[in-house]
């Protein structure tokens, strides 16, 4: 059984970020990167059923060289290779761009399962891997909580909001999401790091997929950091007045009435 | 230029490789979320977590810079951070991965037969067996030379009768690393828990590396078979070879506590408002900072030299004798500080530094008391030795 696991390296939790020149990202220089954390449960459940279903994972990441450091400790976690896709200029952060350079890349792979961490820690959209699935033409589930492997597909158990959950089952191969919080995160053992160096890493370059990087489905303009604004009214008159005023202030401006 | 981290001043990082960075990271990921949140309780209650031993094995932290026999063969660079890592918890922790790996699995390692090495190291990787190793006796501590323990030739094995006494896992041990005198020669003896003649005593009321068993050894008619004993070992030398490869595991472990002290009281001292402004901003405590910033960038840059010594089979047991003194000298003096800092809180176990300070107090005195260490220097120095 062959599983990929869409893995992305992100800032640290509590990085400190300053906006990059043109505004379109962060300034990278001091920052440190580390394993979006969601993506932490969909490596877990990929070496989960690996081990189950005699199978290989292969993690999957799109990024700059730093990435590498992620993708190595994906391999010390159990993953067993690896497929880089260098996009040096970081060009598109639009997921449907990614999406399709990410297929581009895996197409030929023929996974039985593809599996994803819930969204990214960065952007937060969340889309990427369902992307990928439509791209391929696989089904695909989000939000999975347990899985089973059956005949030629899988059976998952889905969150849904207000406590309820859905049970369906999609025929392989498919793309699944993965909730978080609820496998254990394996650590990275000391032979798993030893025998890391030796796994061997696909190099793609996302310029050579034939995907246009440039024009996306949308374009970042800019981002900035919220700005703080506070603002103290004093209410004048007498009691009646300024509990009259106050009333309408709470009501139709703070509208928590 | 952009001022250096305070954590790491010169740059001790890039000293390291990608594979010693990752094994730091993934130890201190563990330590963080299995070891931090339970070490206080474990503390007061006077307790070693027993529950420890077999994610300790899975993680491959037992006997790591062995290599074989279900060890990774790590450099001793990774290995020492990975004690800086457990200390930076607890000494008592670093203390139970220390002992496991440099006084019980080395010499089986170093001085075992085939069938030894076979039966005992694998299970003791895996923490399936834990093990301990009996040198210090109620007489003999810093001289261990003058043990009474003897062991004496026997039908089909040998005899053992004595005492050791301040023995690390002794109560948790499924073996005992025992060294004991035959024929005037100090000896290695596996004595195995369940061996009639042997029993281990725990010793209570400690003050200090609460967090860890320590515990002592009565051997009273102890019979153990032929195969128990360490066939290479010879004299007092091997029991000391051993501690030097513990030793040099104390060097790193220290520094870690040292830096838990320093991160716990520096925070601190940030946000304590005295006399209207951080106390961080006065002058006394500003010094406190500033000694403890020197040498823990000293611990670093000279743990990673003596690291890649040991590597490329060029060290020498007064450099482990240099480094376990003054790290482990250096990182009491910073518990003390950051006690002080953090004034009336400073007692309490709701911070590191007191607790750290008082694990410290036993090893600066375990594996060589700091005095023995300036007799080993000073021996180094002028070639005349203070002992005799
Ligand atoms: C928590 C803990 C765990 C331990 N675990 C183990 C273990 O697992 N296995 C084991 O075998 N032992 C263990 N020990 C024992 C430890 O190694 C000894 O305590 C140590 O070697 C010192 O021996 P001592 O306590 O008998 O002190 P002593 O040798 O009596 O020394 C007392 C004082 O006299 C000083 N002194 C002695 N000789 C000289 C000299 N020539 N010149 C100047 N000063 C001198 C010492 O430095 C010290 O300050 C442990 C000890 C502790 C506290």
């Amino acid at each position: 059984m062959k599983i990929a696991i869409l893995l992305k390296q992100v800032p640290v939790k509590d990085a400190t970020l300053e906006l990059s020149g043109d505004n379109t990202w962060i300034d990278e220089d001091d920052v440190q990167f580390e394993i979006n954390d969601s993506d932490h449960y969909g490596l877990a459940e990929a070496l989960n059923i690996a081990k189950a279903n005699d199978g290989e994972v292969t993690v999957v990441t799109m990024g700059p060289d730093r990435v590498k450091d992620s993708i190595k400790q994906a391999l010390a976690k159990g993953a067993h290779k690896a497929i880089h896709i260098d996009d040096e200029e970081m060009s598109s952060t639009d997921p449907l761009t990614r999406a399709k350079v990410i297929a581009e890349a895996i197409k030929d792979e023929n996974f039985d399962l593809i599996l994803s961490g819930l969204q990214s820690d960065d952007f937060g959209y969340g889309q990427t891997g369902v992307l990928i699935a439509e791209i391929l033409g696989m089904p695909h589930a989000t939000l999975v909580v347990e899985t089973e492997i059956l005949e030629g597909k899988i059976k998952v158990k889905r969150e849904l909001e207000g406590g309820w959950f859905q049970n369906a089952e999609l025929p392989l191969p498919a793309l699944l999401s993965i909730q978080s919080g609820l496998t254990d995160i394996p650590y990275a053992t000391i032979k798993g790091i030893m025998m890391a160096k030796k796994k061997p890493v696909a190099e793609v370059d996302a310029d050579d997929l034939g995907v246009d990087l440039d024009t996306g489905a949308f374009k970042l303009q800019k981002i900035y950091t919220p700005v703080k604004s506070k603002e103290t009214v004093v209410l004048d008159g007498d009691a009646d007045s300024i509990v009259s005023q106050l009333i309408d202030k709470l009501k139709n401006e703070a509208k928590v009435l | 230029m952009q001022s250096p981290s305070v954590h790491d001043f010169f740059d001790f990082n890039s000293l390291l490789s990608d594979e010693e960075r990752q094994v730091r990271e993934s130890v201190r990921e563990f330590v963080s979320s299995e070891i931090q949140p339970v070490i206080r309780d474990y503390y007061r209650k006077g307790e070693f977590p027993r529950h420890l031993a077999k994610p300790f094995g899975e993680l491959g932290l037992l006997g790591s810079n062995l290599d074989g026999y279900g060890c990774p063969g790590l450099n001793n660079v990774a290995y020492g951070l990975i004690m800086t890592e457990l200390e930076y918890c607890d000494s008592g922790i670093r203390s139970f991965v220390s002992v496991q790996g440099a006084l019980v699995m080395y010499p089986i390692y170093s001085f075992g037969s085939e069938e030894q090495k076979k039966k005992y190291l694998p299970k003791l990787a895996t923490g399936e067996m834990i093990g301990c190793f009996g040198l210090t006796e109620p007489d003999y501590g810093s001289d261990p030379s003058g043990m009474i323990t003897r062991a004496e030739k026997v039908d089909g094995g040998y005899k053992l009768n004595g005492r050791k006494m301040w023995i690390t896992n002794a109560s948790l041990a499924d073996v005992a690393v025992v060294w004991a005198k035959l024929d005037g020669v100090v000896r290695g003896f596996l004595i195995e828990k369940k061996t009639q003649g042997f029993t281990a005593k725990p010793m209570h009321g400690k003050l200090s590396l609460r967090a860890s068993d320590t515990s002592e050894i009565l051997l009273d008619d102890c019979v153990v078979s032929e195969d128990a004993l360490l066939p290479k070992s010879a004299g007092l030398k091997s029991p000391l070879s051993c501690l030097t490869q513990a030793r040099y595991g104390i060097a790193w472990g220290v520094m870690g506590a040292a830096l838990a002290c320093f991160n716990e009281s520096l925070e601190y001292a940030k946000g304590r408002i005295m006399f209207d402004k951080p106390i961080a901003g006065f002058q006394l405590t500003q010094n406190k900072f500033a000694e403890m910033m020197t040498e823990i960038t000293k611990m670093q840059l000279l743990l990673v030299q003596l690291g890649r010594l040991k590597d490329a089979g060029k060290m020498h047991h007064a450099q482990v004798s240099l480094a376990k003194r003054n790290n482990c000298y250096q990182a009491l003096q910073i518990a003390r500080s950051g006690r002080e800092i953090l004034g009336a809180n400073g007692i309490m176990d709701d911070y590191v530094c007191m607790r750290h300070a008082a694990n410290l107090e036993s090893v600066i005195t375990y594996e060589g008391t700091h005095e023995i260490h300036t007799l080993v220097l000073g021996q180094s120095a002028t070639g005349i030795s203070a002992f005799q």
